[in-house]
């Protein structure tokens, strides 16, 4: 036990050291985080659902929770269970064996609730569309509030869907 | 008054006799009835001599048959005819309803005449006033135990349950009939006062001695490590009603006999022998919750858990004997009445949580946790019942449970005035066990109610399960608010505890400062709680949350759907954790204490070993006690038998010289005696 | 009477601080982490959101599930009710006594394990296994922490152990005291479910263990849990700050002193706050299996304390 905590404290922080936000990025964050001052009580819980993506979607969502963009200064962050959200962030062309647990998922919701579709599988099935293995776009299964162009999408991308999102309500 | 407690041994004998004479429900209604009545009777004599505070010879009628048979009801043994009498009455009207299912598979006569015999021996031993009339209860009330045990005769685990029961309580027989020979000087007839004076002219090895065969003797029926093993295997398989009364009032009365001698008889003992019982008590209170954890059959767990709680009591007792030998007369009266209050507590909730795990084996026609799930929307009272006892066995606030082990921690916590560091380093050592078998007792018990009564049925019976009759849920309803009452007014029955606490002290000492009201403080202000203020704020808080939920945010939105899980496909009572699974981690954590037996084995598909077809895992427990206590001593018994045998030749010759070498040897050690 | 009033202010104060510190500690980790962060009032926003949604509710619960958010709560207030934080002494009729304290959490924690159990789900099997892991062997090392203090004190009432320390204030660099803090400060992140022992940010199912017992929970049921793990939290710091520092707390009911104890108050929990971040931001979390070796030191550490204040005495 002992070891293993010298050991932590020995090892220290190993993350690269921060750069500075590029301009651009610090531009549109300004604009978000004006707008999100009074959208949604300020508070909003994203459950990720992959419904069958490449991942590089992923990447870039995970992207938003980093320093550079930190989510989290407007007050949304990801949760670990349907139960607790208020959004439904989802990515990829909808395969069959993904349709049934994202229908669960979206029912198992508490409303009110908005589904954001990210990445332009979501809407496409882009490079998969017409494989064997996918039902459809994610509007095909459930009722979708946004979609979020990009193949990836960056995460500024992500962040105006989502804020879109919040502004429909 | 005092031919109360005649009418009340009468009305046990009329039980007995109605079990025999009638039939069925008719018999079933007698036997309840008498028995319900006489314990009832009885604690009320038992409240009686606690509010009065004076000892009341009892029963004159009796002694007038023969001069030897004296009883009387003293503070002290008034407290357990209390007891008795808050666990009897509830069981005996549960037992109307439950032993229907007895009838025509087992005899109900020897039903009815066991429970009313039981009773009628406990009412005699906290009432007997010499050793022989002690005895005799005594013994009266581990055969009728042994019978009721036998009920179900017709089974291996209940004659093997039985056969260890009897052995063990007849060491511990032995062990008291010695310990009253060395106390009385050789005169089983002799009255407890004329011990007592006795007692104060023995030296202090035959004092020493005399109390570690009174721990032994009283020990063994109490089911302290490491003479308990019997206690899981025979409370569990008697009918519930009757496993409630074994755990809930036989155990205390070994209790009791253990406080009569090593507080009462034998007069102020070194601090030595509270360190003593302090010790085994601790080693109890953990390893009787650490077994109880692991057991899947749900009667063996609550059984356990006496073991441990068994092991509270002996903690403050211990405590007791410690404090009185520094001369701190109020924490020793403090610690007794901890020690009956927790008697008391132990033997309302596990009674209640015998009689409800009856009822689940009633419905279900199982004990094996592994099988339940999903009865709480099937027998909505019984897991209500359950779970107040569960609260209450897991020493959570408000119930009974925590009143009595907040005494037994205030009581410890007095330790730190012992002028010697020893005594208080062996009283923070002993608060530090209480608290892990606290916290274990609180996982033991979430199992206990959350694998049995939440979640899906693991079954086809617990899925068809049906709630149990009215008479039964009423006998665990009595025990419910028991638990309640219990929690809630502790401020107004400890007073009335210390009384008996005085009398066993001896020493005339004024009741101590533990005050009526609302609060329960601890005497010379060590702390003080209020359980009545807490139940209060409890209630007041919940119901002003939801009011406000509701006042501000309107109507309630709630909707109905599927547990989630992670959108898989269904969910089977499959998925859920098992009892097995719950108790894994800390099955790990003290892996070392129960050192388990794991086998794995996997059947592969023969041409790759990626392709499993099944694999089972089997697990059990080392019984440590079993398997390097008693089988080598078992084992020595065999081999010492087996010699001895040689001497049955089937001479007849050599039998009359053994019976004259016998006489000789008889007559040689009477005439060196005297 | 003022006493009484006073004693209510105390939970009404717990109440509303309790989120800022949740806040607080989120954003010092945030900055601590090149983040912005969230303010530290997030947390009221997110309660807010919390009570005006819909509850979903699992078909497989029974009552146990609906009444559980609320005796957990409850019991949190009831703590708040019962414990000195601001002014001594507390109003004897309420028995403000640490043992009282501790099993009433431990309440609320025995509800929460079997809601965990009660929808079926695995994963509230698991925390709720879990959780009462950590609790179990939390419970003997919270024992002898508060023997330590009450061998000073002759008492385990809140009140009395702060004013003792109070009146001898040399006590505070004792080994006993000092040994008994680390411990308690080790069982309480154990307790919080913070790091090294539980992740309260993480979103992997298999390594949680509070918040595998709360997956179910939605909407104003889990706006309660939430509130009450951060009274919890508050409960927890300011019982450590009190009973070991006590300095600032007033011992009259005058104004001023009062300020005064609730700006000392406010100030140490904020400085264990932020010991709590810079804890959080510099360890992993710990194996499962590895906690109990935690837990034990703790324990250990704690049996040292009773040793050293038997010894000093
Ligand atoms: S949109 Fe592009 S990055 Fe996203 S899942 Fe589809 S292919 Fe992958």
């Amino acid at each position: 036990m002992a070891s293993l905590f010298s050991k932590i404290f020995r090892t220290g922080l190993v993350t690269e050291p921060f750069s500075p936000v590029d301009a651009d990025v610090e531009r549109v964050l300004e604009a978000i985080s004006a707008r999100t001052r009074n959208l949604l009580g300020r508070a909003l819980a994203i459950r990720e659902v992959d419904a069958g993506s490449c991942n590089g979607c992923e990447i870039e969502i995970s992207g938003i929770t980093g320093p550079t963009y930190d989510a989290s200064q407007f007050g949304i962050h990801f949760v670990a269970s349907p139960r607790h959200a208020d959004m439904l962030l989802v990515t990829g062309p909808v395969t069959r064996n993904m349709e049934l647990p994202l229908r669960k998922t979206y029912e198992a919701t508490p409303d009110p609730k908005l589904v954001v579709a990210v990445g332009d599988c979501a809407r496409t099935c882009g490079v998969f569309a017409g494989s064997y293995a996918i039902v459809g776009s994610v509007d095909t299964v459930i009722p979708v509030d946004v979609f979020v162009d990009g193949c990836p999408p960056t995460p500024t991308a992500i962040l105006t869907g989502i804020l879109a999102a919040l502004d429909r309500r | 008054m005092q031919d109360l407690l005649f009418a009340t041994l009468a009305i046990y004998v009329l039980g007995m006799i109605s079990a025999i004479v009638l039939r069925r429900a008719a018999g079933r209604a007698a036997v309840a009835v008498f028995a319900a009545l006489g314990s009832s009777m009885g604690a009320a004599a038992g409240v009686s001599v606690l509010v009065s505070g004076r000892e009341v010879p009892l029963a004159p009628a009796l002694s007038a048959l023969h001069p030897q048979v004296q009883l009387q009801a003293d503070p002290l043994g008034a407290v357990f005819l209390v007891l008795i009498g808050l666990v009897a009455v509830p069981a005996a009207l549960y037992g109307f309803g439950y032993s229907k299912s007895y009838e025509g598979r087992y005899s109900l006569a020897a039903l009815g005449v066991v429970l009313n015999a039981l009773l009628l021996f406990l009412t005699l031993t906290v009432t007997a006033t010499s050793p022989i009339l002690f005895l005799f209860a005594w013994e009266g009330m581990t055969l009728a135990g042994f019978a009721a045990v036998l009920t179900e005769h017709d089974r291996q685990p209940t004659i093997r349950a039985a056969t260890w029961y009897v052995a063990i309580s007849h060491v511990g027989f032995l062990a008291l009939v010695v310990m009253f020979l060395v106390l009385s000087g050789g005169d089983l007839s002799a009255s407890f006062a004329d011990i007592r004076t006795n007692a104060e002219s023995l030296s202090p090895v035959a004092l020493g001695a005399a109390f570690l065969l009174a721990l032994a003797g009283f020990g063994a029926k109490a089911g302290i490590v490491p003479l308990h093993v019997w206690l899981p295997m025979a409370h569990p398989v008697a009918p519930s009603h009757i496993s409630a009364l074994l755990s809930g009032v036989v155990v205390k009365v070994a209790i009791y006999g253990f406080m009569r001698i090593s507080l009462d008889l034998a007069g102020a003992g070194p601090a030595w022998w509270g360190g003593v019982a302090l010790g085994i008590g601790a080693v109890s209170a953990i390893g009787g919750v650490l077994y109880a954890l692991m057991q899947q059959d749900l009667k063996r767990l609550l059984a356990f858990s006496t073991v441990e709680n068994v092991g509270i009591m002996l903690i403050a007792a211990g405590a007791a004997i410690v404090f009185r030998s520094y001369g701190l007369d109020e924490l020793a009266i403090l610690s007794i009445v901890a020690c009956l209050y927790h008697a008391l507590a132990h033997g309302v909730f596990k009674a209640l949580l015998f009689l409800g795990a009856g009822s689940v084996l009633h419905a279900t026609g199982s004990r094996d946790m592994e099988m339940f799930g999903g009865l709480s929307k099937r027998m909505p009272w019984t897991s209500a019942f359950f779970l107040l006892g569960a609260v209450a066995a897991a020493a959570l606030p408000p119930l009974s449970g925590f009143a009595s082990e907040w005494m037994v921690f205030q009581a410890l916590l007095g330790g730190a005035r012992i002028a010697d560091p020893e005594g208080g380093a062996v009283m923070s050592v002993a608060a530090g066990a209480l608290a892990l078998a606290g916290g274990l007792a609180a996982a033991c018990f979430v199992r206990a109610f959350g694998i049995t009564f939440l979640g899906l049925p693991r079954s086809e019976e617990s899925e068809v399960a049906h709630e149990s009759p009215r008479s039964m849920r009423a006998g665990m309803g009595l025990l419910a608010l028991g638990c309640i009452a219990l929690g809630l007014l502790p401020s107004v029955i400890v007073p009335l505890l210390a009384r008996a606490a005085t009398g066993v002290e001896g020493r005339g000492a004024a009741v101590p400062s533990m005050q009526l009201g609302l609060a329960l403080a601890t005497p010379s202000g060590l702390s003080s709680f209020s359980p009545f203020a807490l139940a209060t704020m409890l209630l007041v808080a919940a119901a002003a949350i939801g009011l406000s939920i509701r006042m501000l945010q309107g109507p309630f939105r709630t909707r109905l759907s599927v547990t989630w899980g992670c959108g898989r496909f269904g969910q089977t009572s499959r998925m859920q954790y098992t009892a097995t699974a719950f108790a894994e981690p800390l099955r790990r954590v003290f892996a070392s204490v129960y050192r388990p037996l794991e086998d794995v084995s996997v059947d592969y598909h023969p041409d790759s070993k990626y392709f499993v077809y099944r694999i089972t895992y089997a697990s059990d427990l080392r019984q440590s006690f079993a398997a390097y206590f008693y089988h080598p001593l078992l084992l020595a018994v065999r081999i010492v038998a087996m010699r001895v045998r040689r001497l049955q030749s089937g001479s007849v010759h050599a039998y009359l010289l053994y019976v004259s070498l016998t006489v000789l040897l008889v007559l040689l050690v009477a005439r060196v005696w005297h | 009477m003022t006493d009484y009033l006073l004693q209510l202010i105390n939970v009404a104060l717990v109440l509303a601080v309790s989120p800022a510190l949740v806040g607080l500690i989120r954003w010092l980790k945030a900055r601590m982490q090149n983040r912005r962060g969230a303010p530290i009032w997030q947390p009221y926003f997110e309660l807010r959101k919390l009570f005006g949604k819909e509850v979903v509710v699992s078909d497989t619960a029974s009552w146990v599930f609906r009444a559980t958010p609320y005796i957990v709560f409850a019991s949190t207030l009831a703590v708040a009710l019962l414990v000195p934080l601001v002014r001594i002494p507390v109003p004897v009729a309420l028995g403000s006594d640490l043992i009282v304290v501790v099993y009433l959490l431990l309440l609320g924690t025995f509800f929460l394990a079997l809601a965990g159990l009660d929808t079926g789900s695995p994963f509230g099997g698991m925390g709720s296994s879990r959780e009462m892991t950590v609790a179990a062997l939390a419970e003997p090392t919270i024992a002898l922490a508060i023997f330590s203090l009450a061998v000073g004190a002759g008492s385990t009432d809140l009140g009395r152990i702060v004013a003792e320390t109070l009146n001898a204030p040399t006590t505070v660099a004792a080994p006993g005291h000092l040994l008994g803090f680390a411990a308690l400060f080790i069982v309480m992140l154990a307790e919080t479910g913070r790091l090294p022992v539980d992740n309260p940010s993480t979103h992997l199912e298999l390594t949680m263990i509070h918040e595998a017992m709360i997956l179910e929970y939605s909407g104003r049921y889990l706006a309660l849990i939430e509130w009450a793990s951060g009274m919890k939290l508050f409960i927890f710091l300011s019982l450590l700050a009190n009973l070991y520092v006590p300095w600032g707390i007033a011992t009259s009911n005058d104004p001023a002193g009062l300020a005064v104890g609730l700006l000392a108050l406010l100030g140490k929990v904020v400085v264990l706050g932020c010991a709590i971040a810079a804890l959080e931001t510099r360890l992993a979390k710990l194996r499962l299996f590895r906690v109990p070796e935690l837990l034990s030191v703790s324990f250990v550490l704690a049996l040292l304390a009773v040793t050293s204040s038997f010894v000093v005495r």
